[in-house]
């Protein structure tokens, strides 16, 4: 075998240093990313991470397509909350418009977008959970995501891509046994994530697996664009739903969980805290909805709002209306905005440009996880590869909305 | 004592004087355009002043208007201050033929990749960036492709009747 | 606290293939005894890169239990697999990895295009997607759907089990096998 000459590190155990190979396809890492790691013995001592396996133009499609058919694009970024999604994307497109929610849209909304956040990190979680050795976690929780998935289905018909309502409000309303299944996971689900914390929180393995492990400081993460969870669990309390209220989160009472050294172990415990706040929300939302008439479910605005087909093949406005929105005929405002909603992994932004046509002139999503993943590296730096996995799972890197 | 978007546009001005133009507000944000050799100095001053502290990146990305001759490209860059919670948005215009713009990486290490992403789309070339190469696309890639005289298809693929598809831009209606 | 425990008392045989049979001995052809032995047993390597992949998840996890097929055993080791599921996007980035993990299987193997992106490009009818995975590596099964659901993930696997029993010992052999191999440039 030939020399090879590298510069090694003080103190390096090995006499040179290997390359890696970490994905697209390996077997441990959760999507396609590729990390090509240079490691001394067991400890990573630089890695570069290659993107973009699953690029598929999103931003390019957007700018084809009128503003009603993006809803499902949203869908397939970041897929594991897609409800979050699709409403960023209605409520962007109401700003644009000066649409005005009523109130029980906008707790509707809250109630779908805190369901959302409990999967997806029921999902992470879980999956951190694997990574450390704990797959009991994962299969347990798996259960009650099903149950979340049901009540989707009892909205919209549909489970994991769920293109869930309109810009404007609702297709549908909620049907009885929709909030019926809402409440059955409100008194289930508890329980299980009770037990779940029982089974990890102070687990001394997962403990000594995560704590220490992809440590960021506050500077750091803000100077790297961190959003989120991971932010809040470096000691950053910025969570958009307090600091620009959007669908009436002001109307709800929770608090921000934050950790403070922003290791995994504190990312977890911050996706923990925040599920029992969500499930605090939901049952807030519920309590105000069943205080509201129960026939309002999407603003008064028949321009951009697709009327009951009904109303389509019997009175002539609705059809008129109808054939407009489908056509791409109402008139959308000439505007520039930049909107962002709490995604569950971060701040999702949508910046979009109209030039008054039936598609946006040009759309631009901010993707929290295509940003902080490139504090991957340094994150890593120093640490052993099987922790570099862990790390990885942690930080909750979403290929689909990653790459876009 | 809390920021204001009058306070902001009062200090770009004092400090900057003409070279910030277009200040406007819309949807309640902050916009203006500043010359795009000045882009640097102007997140500098809003990084490092006391007062403005905007000391997070929130979004940087580029947009394309082909019809607007010498300032066809347009880098824009959303500026975030945690403590006030107020956000501001920046435009640098370049032209086509030239499209340097110096990069932000030295500020914020969320720029790099970015700025990556911006130049794989755009072909906005950012001058002093450690590793400017394409990072969504692959590599062989000749062209930006979001660029608006780029098509969105795959232009060699053949088993999908274009009239039948939609193909081609909008739906023909 | 107790929990209460339940045994699985409907244990369900597979059906015996046609053969003669007498005192102490069952005759069949090989093929049906292969074919039987291999469809209750296949190894699935899940190729999962997006959307599909968290349905898959589902189909994996307690709810649906693929184990209750004989795919157990989820291998991540191209070389151990008898069946590749592609599940989500692949993008012209990705195609030539696909093409190395199908090569770097053993032969027989099968594939299955699950969801509509890998089966056809899906929606995203873009510069880099690859239009459908059967442009670089042949495919047995697709599933439709975006993404489909757990229960059609469950019947496309299905109907690979069926094309695995039926399946003739020499088709591999076969020089129409040979010859699709070679349309996709694969010796």
């Amino acid at each position: 075998m030939s020399e090879q000459h590298i510069t090694l590190p003080e103190g390096s155990i090995e006499r040179v240093t290997q390359t890696l190979n970490l994905g697209p396809t390996h077997p441990a890492t959760h999507g396609v990313f590729q990390n090509i790691l240079e490691i001394d013995g067991e400890r990573v001592v630089s890695s570069e991470s290659t993107v973009g396996y699953i690029h598929r133009a999103f931003e390019k499609i957007a700018e084809r397509r009128p503003y009603y058919q993006i809803t499902p694009l949203t869908d397939r970024l970041n897929y594991c909350s897609s409800p979050i999604n699709n409403m960023g994307w209605h409520i962007t497109v109401e700003k644009l418009l000066g649409i005005q929610t009523p109130k029980r849209v906008d707790y509707l909304r809250v109630i779908i977008m805190e369901l959302a956040r409990i999967c997806d990190h029921l999902i992470c979680n879980g999956v951190v959970g694997v990574d450390t050795g704990a797959f009991t976690g994962f299969l347990y929780l798996m259960r009650w995501r099903e149950l979340a998935y049901e009540i989707y289905e009892e909205i919209c018909g549909s489970r994991l891509t769920t293109n869930i309502g309109r810009v404007g409000g609702f297709e549908r309303n909620f049907t009885p046994a929709a909030f019926e299944k809402i409440e059955k996971f409100l008194v289930e689900f508890p329980k299980a994530l009770k037990e779940f914390e029982t089974l990890m929180n102070r687990n001394r393995i997962f403990m000594e697996r995560t704590q220490g492990v992809g440590p960021i400081s506050a500077e750091r993460a803000m100077n790297y664009g961190f959003t989120g969870p991971n932010l809040r669990a470096a000691g950053v309390d910025y969570d958009l739903r307090v600091a620009h209220p959007y669908s009436s989160y002001e109307d709800f009472e929770f608090s921000i969980p934050v950790g403070t050294t922003g290791d995994c172990y504190d990312r977890f415990l911050v996706r923990n805290g925040e599920m029992w706040e969500s499930l605090s929300i939901i049952r807030q939302a519920m309590d105000k909805v069943k205080a509201l008439p129960a026939d309002v479910y999407h603003a008064d605005v028949p321009a951009y709002y697709l009327p009951e087909k009904s109303d389509v093949y019997t009175k002539m406005e609705a059809l008129i209306y109808h054939f407009k929105i489908i056509m791409g005929e109402s008139d959308i405002l000439p505007g520039e905005l930049y909107n962002a909603v709490e995604g569950a992994n971060g701040e999702l932004g949508f910046y979009l440009i109209s030039d008054g046509g039936r598609s946006p002139y040009r759309l631009h999503f901010r993707r929290p996880c295509f940003i902080y993943y490139q504090a991957y590296g340094e994150l890593i730096k120093g640490a052993m590869l099987s922790d570099a996995l862990i790390c990885m799972s942690s930080l909750n890197l979403i290929a689909g909305e990653l790459d876009a | 004592m809390s920021l204001t978007n009058d306070n902001i546009k009062q200090r770009l001005t004092d400090k900057f004087g003409e070279a910030v133009s277009q200040v406007e507000e819309t949807f309640g944000m902050l916009n203006f355009t500043v010359p795009k050799d000045l882009n640097l100095k102007v997140m500098q001053f809003l990084y490092d002043d006391e007062e403005l502290q905007f000391r997070f990146l929130t979004d940087l990305t580029a947009v394309h208007y082909p019809d607007r001759k010498g300032e066809e490209l347009a880098v824009v860059y959303h500026l975030y201050n945690f403590a006030q919670r107020v956000r501001l948005r920046m435009k640098v215009y370049t032209s086509v033929e030239d499209p340097r713009v110096f990069t932000a990486t030295r500020l914020f290490e969320a720029a790099n990749w970015m700025e990556r992403e911006t130049y794989d789309f755009f072909g906005v070339n950012f001058v002093g960036h450690p590793n400017l190469k394409r990072i969504l696309n692959v590599d062989e890639m000749d062209y930006f492709p979001m660029r608006k005289e780029f098509p969105l298809e795959d232009q060699t693929r053949i088993d999908k009747d274009d009239e039948m598809f939609g193909r081609g831009g909008h739906i023909g209606i | 606290m107790a929990r209460p425990v339940q045994y699985n008392t409907k244990v369900k045989t597979v059906e015996i293939p046609e053969g003669y049979s007498g005192e102490g001995f069952f005759a069949t052809s090989f093929d049906k005894a292969i074919g039987l032995a291999r469809k209750n047993s296949i190894w699935p390597l899940p190729f999962a890169t997006s959307c599909c992949g968290i349905e898959f998840m589902a189909t994996m996890a307690s709810t649906y239990d693929l184990a209750r097929f004989g795919a157990e055993r989820m291998a991540f080791t191209p070389r151990q697999c008898d069946l590749l599921m592609v599940m989500g996007t692949i993008s012209k980035k990705m195609g030539p990895v696909l093409r190395q993990v199908y090569l770097q299987m053993a032969e027989p193997r099968w594939v299955m295009a699950v969801g509509a992106c890998a089966s056809s490009g899906g929606v995203f009818d873009t510069y880099s997607v690859l239009q459908g995975i059967d442009q670089v590596i042949p495919v047995d099964v697709y599933v439709p759907g975006c993404p489909p659901r757990p229960e059609a993930i469950i019947d496309g696997f299905m109907r690979i089990q069926d094309l695995i029993g039926q399946e003739s010992l020499r088709r591999r052999h076969s020089d129409k096998y040979k010859e699709l191999l070679n349309s996709y440039g694969i010796q």
